[in-house]
């Protein structure tokens, strides 16, 4: 599936890559947005990494014992104890919305406007859920006493760690969510149409994505870790 | 193949919430973690992010540079397990274990 576009050179495997980089035109034969998008995907890579790693050298540099993500993030529903329970809802919505997602650049592609649009929206709702039962957890941590500088339960750099890496994933989907219902709406009114092609949806996609996958990470280190 | 790749996330993310849930513990528990960690990305990228078929260019311009975080990681593992000694030492703490 690999597209041609004019200017710059064929070839498959290391001498497709010598051809792309030596290319006079682009060096990727894909379209602009999408090369862009991943070039920053790639610096966001690197800012949660960089979130990620001083958080695991803090917890590895505590005296006292972390606290316990199984206990701290435990519900009890109907009388049941359950722990990581919301962290696992949560986790269940970023992938049903990741695969609506996929879905819907799928449609983009077959030029379904009405499909492309719904499927989009579906995801922004998935992702607008996540943002809730998140703030729902913050409100939660808080009311338990977690701070940046402190909290009952354990090492007091938890809480910034806590705040600050799922903070920035919540902003980061949050503006997904407005990023997705923007451009549902230019689907809807044909804006892509005019323009001639519907790049734009694989891109959102490609930003989806990567939220999603930064939550891989996060569910991986942060809470079962 | 999308709802293949789909299902699979969500059979690996149960796996995942169940190394929390049956407790394994120890080098068992951070291996799981990290093994289901690495497939469920690993199927994002190159599946939902489409990365299985782009150029290999662009494949090597994206993948590659994470790559040096591993030394990253490396680095600020020795810093913390540094600072915690340093911490015990200094301030004449009971050893955790």
């Amino acid at each position: 599936m690999t597209t041609t576009a004019p200017g710059f050179a064929e070839g498959t495997g290391w001498q497709g890559i010598v051809g792309d980089w030596s290319a006079d035109k682009q060096a990727f034969g894909v379209p602009w947005g999408k090369a862009m998008m991943w070039i920053f995907l790639l610096s966001d890579t690197f800012i949660f990494s960089c979130f990620l790693t001083s958080y695991m050298k803090v917890r590895v540099s505590t005296t006292i014992p972390w606290p316990n993500p199984s206990e701290v993030f435990a519900l009890t529903i109907g009388g049941q104890h359950l722990p990581l329970i919301l962290i696992a809802i949560m986790t269940f919505v970023l992938i049903s919305s990741s695969g609506t997602m996929a879905m819907a650049v799928n449609m983009g592609y077959r030029r379904d406007k009405k499909k492309t649009v719904a499927l989009m929206l579906a995801t922004a709702a998935f992702g607008a859920m996540f943002v809730g039962m998140q703030a729902f957890e913050w409100t939660k941590l808080i009311e338990e006493g977690v701070r940046p500088w402190g909290n009952p339960m354990g090492a007091p750099q938890f809480g910034a760690c806590f705040f600050m890496i799922t903070g920035f994933h919540g902003l980061h989907v949050s503006g997904g969510v407005i990023f997705l219902i923007v451009v549902a709406n230019r689907v809807r009114t044909g804006f892509y149409d005019r323009k001639g092609n519907y790049d734009m949806v694989e891109i959102t996609g490609l930003y989806w994505h990567f939220v999603d996958l930064v939550w891989v990470f996060i569910f991986a280190f942060f809470y079962l870790w | 193949m999308y709802l293949w790749i789909w299902l699979l996330l969500f059979v690996l993310s149960t796996f995942s919430y169940l190394v929390d849930f049956f407790q394994f513990e120890g080098y068992l528990r951070w291996f799981l973690i990290l093994l289901f960690m690495f497939l469920k990305a690993g199927f994002i990228i190159a599946i939902f992010m489409h990365m299985a078929w782009e150029r290999l260019a662009l494949r090597t311009a994206i993948l590659v540079p994470p790559l040096a975080l591993l030394v990253l990681i490396g680095l600020m593992w020795i810093e913390g397990d540094y600072t915690e000694v340093t911490r015990f030492l200094f301030f004449g703490l009971p050893s955790s274990g």
